[in-house]
């Protein structure tokens, strides 16, 4: 069970969070104005690295607020 | 046989105990298996694939064949013999390597307990008990946790020096290390009745130091597993521990320097002792017969050894045969936290690699020194009566089976073979058995590796693991605010996610389709009321509450005024509906979010989400209220009395309080709200009160209703009349590719607004697709047949060969108390266009006709829900 630093609550177990997949994919300023592929690359579409990867990640049992980590997907750990 | 001093042992008190029907004596401190031993009794029981006598071998949990059954206190199958602590009135049998698991109710209980530290200390030996003392010398938070019933390790004295103001745990077993310093811990408590039997100790600690010494292992020949066959330590352990001499005429068979302290303390204790050293060349030691370039070929003996065959060919008599090849380091926790082994060639043993972050491993586990080893794994003689492991009757000849079959890899040979996977995990045979295939494979042992080290480290009972978290307390049972009132009413319950809600309220004698017929009926043709407490509730407060909920529904939020609610669809970016449920609208800046009973955390976590990180900047705080409001809707045409009756100063004519509107009022100084929602079609009043009041006021409205015979109505019948109505469920009619459209609630999908979550994903060609699956209603022809829910539709009478072409599938299916006949609601492909025509769903094998209708069977035009 890895713990894992919630920026506003310090290092909780695993267990309390939620994960939220890549970070940084924006919501469209107009999806209207978006061709058909380009939306479905920002609804479908994710990279899936091995290495060094920008998360997003809920403190979901404590204080619910969701942040970024790096963490490495090879290794489970995250960048301090 | 029990020697007269010495031992661990409290001689002033007799323990009684039954093995195998003979009653026996032993005293506080011995383990089962060294009053058995006292008592000379070395077999346990037979092994488990080809019958063989089997007895006590090590002395603690690398045990690998001494397996007990314990019949009292209470039934446990496969314990070992010598990890039992001996208690007055213990029962216990040899079983012939399976247990039986107990078929009564475990009545112990079962406990967890959570521990952080700056140093975790494995095992109280000399190197875990320094180790210990010089962390908490430093002022640092230190655990330390050991398996037996006192520190010592494995000579204890009873004079060690405890480092105070520590966490010390005794009969704890540290069986598992996982990530950033995470161990669990078993301890067995053996305490009072009002103790629990056993906890887990969950440990976060920020460096774990393993100091859990080494285990002893053994030289394989031929019938090397007789009873009265033993490791020389376990022998060694038996005297200084516990006091026993466990056999009187012993040969000591050895490689290793280790085991002449062996030799040299039985012979002292009064034994005869025969060594015979492997090596060319033997050290002498006084007291002992030292016979050098001897092996060990055979043994011989039926229930207990009773000659050591030598490799000269001479018979030598013996009660007890001890074995020593060496000493393989204890690193399983090591490799839990996947620490590398490295073989050690002068050692014959696999011991630590490279330094883990936040583990140290000291003492013995390292490596114990061993200069003048001579690695020997097997001696000559029949391989299929070898045996490597002798838990699984695991053979040398096996493991040839499984090297002859090509397995080059020692985990394939240990699935092949099974060694290691009994309940000792092959702390014994393992690293014998790598050494015998690359002995058959003529390759150098560190080339083979060894298998991977796994969690539990010792065997853990699910019980314990459980701890609390069972029966009623293993999943949080979240019940409303008229629970019991609801079990005084003999209601039936189903679960809805944790939520326990009443499914319907059966008459004496009633069957579940009859009390669902009767509380319909009451429903369309008077009144009736229902506990809708469940259903999530979320309070949205700030000045762009509107904003949040304008981008989140479908349709449009922002021009609902105060004092009306409005029904919305939530949909994910992909835009297949996620959840719905009624908006009300409290103040300008306030509204009220009900979603279903199932998605109200679901919901609240998505608009967290949606807020947090993609637009932070709106000004809008969400809470649930889920809890804080009990919800009781009074529905059908004599609501408007019941609720007119209850509530004097609230005017509930249509004109003053029309569809679709809330209105706050008062009873007895108590402020309630009511909101003319509808999920029947049917003339309806949703009435919240806080949870505090809600017994009360579902009274009075019972009271009320009584002269039109108010009928408290459950879930199912909930289910009859929203489906009658074509009210879809969220998760039951939807699977996560349906959109509003598909649900014909198109109208609840605004056109004037720019954007919302989904609404891009409208315009998808896929989304465009005229055979898409809509909801539809299916009319079985003969009005007798209820559908099973799930069922495939197909469009003709007669199947066509594989594979048939599917139209989609029945959702929900009831009897309609209304329509006198059952119907269903179904997603079919292009069903709306299709309404009216005559399609087929296989029913036990035949295919029962179904008309295609609108998925509004009931009141069509809207003409009650005014009364």
């Amino acid at each position: 069970m890895q713990l894992i630093e919630c920026p506003w609550c310090g290092p909780r177990e695993e267990v309390e969070f939620h994960y939220g997949g890549q970070a940084g994919v924006a919501y469209p300023d107009e999806p209207a104005a978006l061709s058909d592929e380009d939306w479905a690359r920002y609804v479908f579409f994710r990279a899936n690295p091995k290495g060094s990867f920008r998360e997003r990640w809920s403190h979901n049992a404590g204080c619910r607020r969701w942040f970024t980590a790096v963490r490495d997907t090879a290794t489970y750990r995250f960048a301090r | 046989m029990r020697l007269p001093t010495g031992g661990r042992i409290d001689r002033s008190v007799t323990l009684h105990f039954t093995f195998d029907g003979v009653g026996y004596t032993g005293h506080p401190g011995d383990t089962l298996a060294s009053a058995l031993l006292a008592n000379g009794v070395h077999r346990t029981g037979t092994s488990v694939n080809l019958g063989r006598p089997r007895g006590i071998v090590a002395a603690w949990s690398d045990d690998p064949a001494g397996l007990v059954q314990v019949e009292e206190p209470f039934p446990e199958p496969m314990l070992l013999a010598t990890t039992i602590e001996l208690t007055d009135g213990l029962v216990a049998r040899g079983i012939p390597g399976r247990g039986r698991l107990a078929d009564v109710p475990d009545t112990a209980r079962y406990d967890r307990r959570h521990a952080h530290c700056d140093v975790l200390v494995v095992g109280a030996g000399p190197a875990g008990l320094d180790a210990a003392r010089e962390a908490a010398d430093r002022g640092l938070r230190v655990v330390l946790v050991d398996d037996r019933s006192e520190p010592g390790g494995s000579r204890p004295t009873g004079d060690e020096t405890l480092v105070p103001g520590i966490l010390h745990l005794q009969r704890t077993t540290a069986f598992g290390l996982y990530d950033d310093g995470f161990v669990l811990a078993l301890e067995r408590r053996n305490g009072t009745p009002h103790q629990s039997r056993q906890r887990v100790h969950r440990i976060r600690a920020k460096h774990v130091v393993v100091a859990t010494g080494a285990h002893e292992r053994p030289i394989v020949f031929e019938d090397n597993d007789r009873p009265g066959i033993m490791l020389a330590g376990a022998a060694r352990e038996m005297l200084h521990r516990y006091g026993v001499l466990a056999g009187q005429r012993i040969v000591v068979f050895t490689s290793d320097d280790a085991a002449y302290e062996a030799a040299a303390d039985l012979a002292a204790a009064g034994a005869a002792v025969t060594l015979l050293d492997a090596r060319e060349t033997a050290p002498a030691i006084p007291g002992v017969e030292v016979r050098a370039g001897t092996m060990v070929v055979g043994s011989e003996g039926v229930e207990r050894v009773t000659h050591a065959v030598l490799s000269d060919g001479e018979r030598l008599p013996c009660d007890l045969l001890l074995v020593s090849g060496g000493w393989n380091p204890t690193a399983h926790l090591f490799s839990h936290g996947r620490g590398d082994l490295r073989y050690d060639d002068a050692l014959g043993a696999f011991v630590p690699g490279e330094p883990l972050d936040g583990v140290t491993v000291v003492g013995a586990a390292v490596g114990p020194p061993a200069p003048n080893r001579l690695v020997l794994w097997r001696t000559p003689g029949d391989p299929a009566k070898q045996f490597v492991d002798i838990a699984r009757d695991a053979t040398v000849a096996d493991i040839a089976r499984s090297v002859g079959a090509g397995m080059r890899s020692v985990e394939h040979i240990k699935r092949y073979t099974t060694i290691g996977t009994a309940h000792d995990q092959g702390k014994t045979s393992g690293v014998v058995a790598t050494g015998v295939a690359a002995e058959l494979l003529g390759v150098p042992v560190a080339s083979l590796g060894t298998t991977t080290f796994r969690p539990p480290y010792t065997p853990v009972a699910f019980a314990a693991l459980a701890g609390r978290d069972r029966g009623t307390l293993f999943d949080p049972e979240r019940t409303t605010a008229l629970h019991p009132w609801h079990v005084g009413a003999g209601a039936v319950f189903e679960d809805v996610g944790q939520w326990k809600r009443p499914r319907y309220y059966p008459r004496t004698g009633e069957s579940m389709d009859a009390s669902v017929l009767r509380e319909c009926a009451a429903v369309r043709t008077s009144v009736g009321i229902l506990d809708g407490s469940t259903l999530g509730k979320i309070d949205v407060q700030g000045p762009d509450a509107d904003v949040l909920l304008d981008r989140l529904y479908t349709n449009m939020i922002s021009n609902l005024a105060v004092g009306r609610a409005r029904y919305g669809v939530m949909c994910g970016a992909d835009g297949m509906v996620i959840d719905d449920g009624t908006v009300l609208r409290i103040a300008d800046d306030r509204f009220l979010v009900v979603t279903t009973t199932g998605g109200a955390a679901k919901i609240l976590d998505w608009m967290e989400e949606w807020h947090q990180t993609e637009w932070p900047d709106l000004r809008v705080h969400l809470a649930s209220v889920t809890e804080q409001w009990a919800v009781f809707p009074v529905v059908g045409p004599r609501s408007r009395d019941v609720v007119g009756a209850v509530f004097p100063d609230l005017d509930v004519s249509a004109e003053a309080f029309p569809f679709m509107a809330w209105r706050d009022t008062v009873l007895d100084g108590v402020p309630v709200r009511v909101a003319r929602i509808s999920f029947s079609g049917e003339l309806a009043f949703e009435v919240n009160v806080s949870s505090w009041y809600a017994d009360v006021v579902w009274r009075r409205l019972l009271a009320a209703g009584a002269p039109f015979g108010i009928t408290p109505y459950g879930t199912e019948t909930m289910h009859v009349l929203r489906a009658e109505k074509g009210y879809p469920i969220i998760g039951q009619d939807t699977d996560g590719t349906v959109t509003p459209h598909d649900l014909g609630l198109a109208w609840a999908v605004s056109k004037k607004k720019v954007d919302f979550v989904g609404k891009r994903s409208f315009a998808r060609p896929s989304n465009l697709d005229p055979l898409r699956k809509q909801l539809v209603g299916l009319l079985p022809v003969d009005a007798t047949t209820k559908l099973p829910e799930g069922s495939q539709i197909v469009e003709g009478a007669v199947l066509p060969p594989p594979p048939v072409p599917m139209l989609g599938h029945v959702t929900s299916s009831y009897h309609s108390a209304e329509l006198g006949r059952p119907f269903a609601l179904a997603l079919m492909k292009a069903g709306r266009a299709r309404i009216g025509d005559v399609v087929h769903v296989p029913v036990d094998g035949t295919l029962v006709p179904v008309e295609v209708a609108g998925s509004v069977l009931v009141d069509p035009e809207g003409t009650r829900r005014d009364g």
